[in-house]
């Protein structure tokens, strides 16, 4: 192709330039409206530059809302392209490129920064810590994260979005098929974000392991902090693999190698065996802070300790060597013999038992509660039914003689969203509402969150029992139309009013956080739903030191045992805090980062050198800076301390 | 006293880590068959990365010697895993030519 040609999208429509009109004038106003309110200097100073992780934190799940909004309008897109047979909304080639960055989006940047925003906000107060151990490093995984996603959210106006589906299969994804810069899109995007990942991973597995108040030991780490470790050892260990899969694809499509070819000895099918390897452990590396924030909302509004602490952590480190161990049954129709099918699938019938063992300790945990139904709550008591129908269906497609009939039907996409939304989006939005008071100082309205959740619930039901049905009739997964005569109108009509239901409950969170940041008590204290654990021991505001003296752990939960049973939790004196600088070479390499990737997708190598050699200038400067932190002095804590209602 | 200074460990380590690598060399430049020449890189790379592991990097000298115990088993848990699973999907059972 011509130079400049790959600019051009591969499909013009006139949405996509009235898109390209949208994101441009987007732009402009948040720039014209960061100049007229005089913002720049306080968006570089508070957030920018920023190392704390409540704020890495709170622009972690920005830009996780956001993506669900992205994500969202193509679902929406697509469901109204499948509404009725025939459809001429979408075309092909837009359809596909739509389900290929839906799916990326939605796991990689949706519920992947949702639960590291999650981990980076909570995790050091729950532990008692001052920051996680690598402040600086944490603000480098958030703005390499933000450049992977931001790049791979320009594809669909500038070259074409990838389009071989977010498993990117070759030898669909070589460029014998896929000839747009789209396939370069996903490897180089999902690779800048994917570093940001493992760094994440190493930065909160030291962190747990590491900085933990005095006398929590590895026993009384509270749930969700447990969640966090396991889930940050998978990264570690899973990650890498994707990082040489992505680095493989992007040798094959622009440099001319033949790792996935089908000719000159190269192996398509090593691809898919790869993305699984990492693939599989990264759906637990999402379920399990689910799981972890489940089980703090749970024991909060069941008013009782957690039931079977330790077989919960138990079941998790299971999970997390099974996790390793399955990842074949997501191709079992694709060439291996029976043996092999057999093999895999027992590892994955054998996840269910330590899975089960965790909704039984929190139905356990629920017998003889005192239930208080909130928010929170209704979403984990929605989680419940919902995601068994999703497990169950995951048990059928475990069987790999009966995959064969199900395998790439929406049978399978019924699944996964039914696994999916339960799991990890209930768990995401009921921490949205249960940590919400604990970041901004206000709680978000229970009756416009109740029903929310109701018609959240009900949407997704509507949206995907329907395609069980299809798909078990035959509708293939990624057809982008299908015919009248095959009877699937109706099932696909019912799904999109599902999703236009989800659609209407997205939106109601949306007002909710509008209609309770104008009404909602800004008096509320700082332990607004009488919980258990150490982060609502603090203030709120939380300090940017997190506590001014440490707390003394002797339980599992030792800020119930602090205002039930006065076993006090802050017994020393205020001492000077040693805090870390903030930084700006952190966004700096973002930035760099995102022009090194785009450089790097349109084979732009003389940008390529120049931006490579910055970003090791970056790396360089960062090492030989002479940084020690600053410290607050004593006066300066007990200020603030005063001023948010006296040191506890 | 000159004898308690001397690191004498860690100079026999590397006098071992130095006959691995001629061992592994003698790959290259003898005339073997694929499998032996294969479990001789094997075996001598593992040996090589236990002894760096232990002697040079420290392992089980810290105070957290058994969360570095346990996270290096755990990586070659999964590591062995992966790799004989793709070799068992990927190549040896696998049926499409």
């Amino acid at each position: 192709m011509e130079f400049f040609e790959r600019f051009a999208i591969p499909h013009p429509s006139p949405a996509i330039y009235a898109s390209m009109v949208a994101i441009g004038l987007v732009t402009i106003a948040i720039i014209f409206g960061l100049t007229y309110f005089k913002k720049w200097g306080y968006l570089w100073r508070e957030w920018l530059t920023t190392v704390d992780h409540k704020r890495l934190g709170i622009m972690y799940l920005i830009s996780a809302i956001l993506m669900l909004f992205r994500g969202g309008a193509d679902a929406i897109m697509m469901r109204a392209q499948l509404a009725a047979p025939e459809n001429k909304l979408l075309d092909a080639q837009h359809y596909n490129e739509i389900f290929t960055t839906h799916g990326v989006v939605m796991i990689l940047f949706m519920a992947m920064p949702f639960i590291i925003g999650f981990m980076n906000f909570v995790v050091p107060l729950q532990i008692g810590a001052r920051d996680v151990a690598f402040p600086r490093l944490n603000a480098l995984s958030f703005w390499l994260f933000f450049a992977g996603a931001m790049l791979f959210n320009i594809s669909f106006v500038i070259g074409g979005s990838p389009d071989a589906g977010w498993t990117s299969y070759f030898p669909l994804a070589d460029n014998e098929f896929s000839q747009s810069v789209g396939t370069n899109y996903y490897m180089i995007a999902i690779q800048i974000a994917g570093l940001g990942t493992l760094m994440t991973g190493i930065n909160f597995m030291t962190t747990i392991l590491k900085m933990r108040a005095p006398g929590m030991t590895l026993m009384k780490m509270p749930m969700f902090t447990w969640s966090a470790l396991i889930a940050n050892v998978i990264i570690v260990f899973a990650f890498p693999v994707l990082t040489v899969a992505l680095a493989m694809g992007t040798l094959d499509r622009l440099f001319g190698t033949h790792f996935f070819a089908s000719t000159n000895g190269g192996m398509d099918m090593l691809w898919a065996n790869l993305f699984w390897v990492w693939g599989h452990p990264e759906v637990y590396i999402l379920i399990l802070p689910a799981f972890g924030i489940y089980s703090e909302v749970i024991s909060t509004f069941a008013r009782r300790n957690l039931y079977g602490y330790k077989s919960m952590v138990a079941s998790m480190v299971i999970i997390s060597l099974l996790s390793f161990l399955v990842w074949v049954h997501h191709f079992f129709t694709m060439g291996q013999g029976a043996l092999v099918n057999s093999i895999f699938s027992i590892t994955t019938m054998a996840i269910a038992v330590p899975t089960g063992v965790k909704i039984f300790n929190w139905l356990f945990t629920l017998y003889k509660g005192k239930i208080e139904v909130t928010t929170p709550m209704l979403y984990s008591m929605l989680f419940i039914p919902l995601f068994t129908i999703g497990g169950v269906t995951g048990v059928m497609l475990g069987m790999s003689a009966a995959d064969y009939q199900y395998h790439n039907t929406m049978f399978l996409v019924a699944h996964f969203h039914m696994v999916i939304i339960p799991g990890v989006v209930f768990a995401m939005l009921a921490a949205l509402f249960y940590y919400w008071p604990k970041m901004f100082g206000f709680m978000l309205n229970e009756k416009l969150g109740k029903l929310g959740a109701w018609v959240i619930a009900i949407g997704t039901l509507l949206a995907f029992m329907p395609m069980f049905f299809s798909g078990l009739d035959g509708q293939a997964r990624r057809m982008y139309t299908y015919s009248e005569s095959s009877g699937f109108g109706i099932w696909n009509m019912i799904s999109f009013v599902g999703a236009l239901g989800l659609a209407i409950g997205f939106a109601l969170i949306v007002y909710n956080i509008y209609y309770s940041f104008r009404y909602a008590s800004r008096d509320i204290g700082s332990d607004p739903w009488d919980a258990r654990t150490l982060e609502w021991a603090t203030h709120t505001p939380v300090p940017e030191y997190n506590f001014a003296t440490m707390p003394q752990i002797e339980s599992v939960e030792p800020f119930w045992d602090d205002k039930k049973n006065g076993k006090k939790l802050f017994k020393d004196k205020i001492e000077k805090i040693h805090m870390p600088n903030n930084t700006g070479i952190p966004f700096i390499m973002g930035v760099l980062f995102f022009i090194w990737g785009f450089s790097f997708i349109f084979a732009m190598w003389i940008p390529l050198i120049i931006f490579t050699l910055a970003i090791f200038g970056c790396m360089a400067y960062q090492s030989f800076e002479n940084d020690h932190g600053r410290y607050i002095s004593v006066e300066e804590v007990e200020e603030t301390e005063n001023k948010l209602g006296g040191k506890r | 006293m000159m004898k308690e200074l001397f690191p004498r460990k860690q100079v026999m380590g590397f006098v071992f880590s130095l006959v691995l690598t001629a061992v592994a060399l003698l790959v290259y430049f003898m005339d073997m068959s694929f499998a032996v020449g294969m479990t001789i890189l094997l075996v001598t790379a593992f040996i090589q990365a236990g002894l760096q592991l232990i002697l040079f990097m420290h392992a089980g000298e810290s105070e957290d010697k058994n969360a570095i115990y346990i996270s290096i088993y755990y990586g070659m848990i999964i590591a062995i895993f992966t790799i004989l699973g793709s070799l068992l999907t990927m190549v040896w059972t696998y049926q499409i030519q």
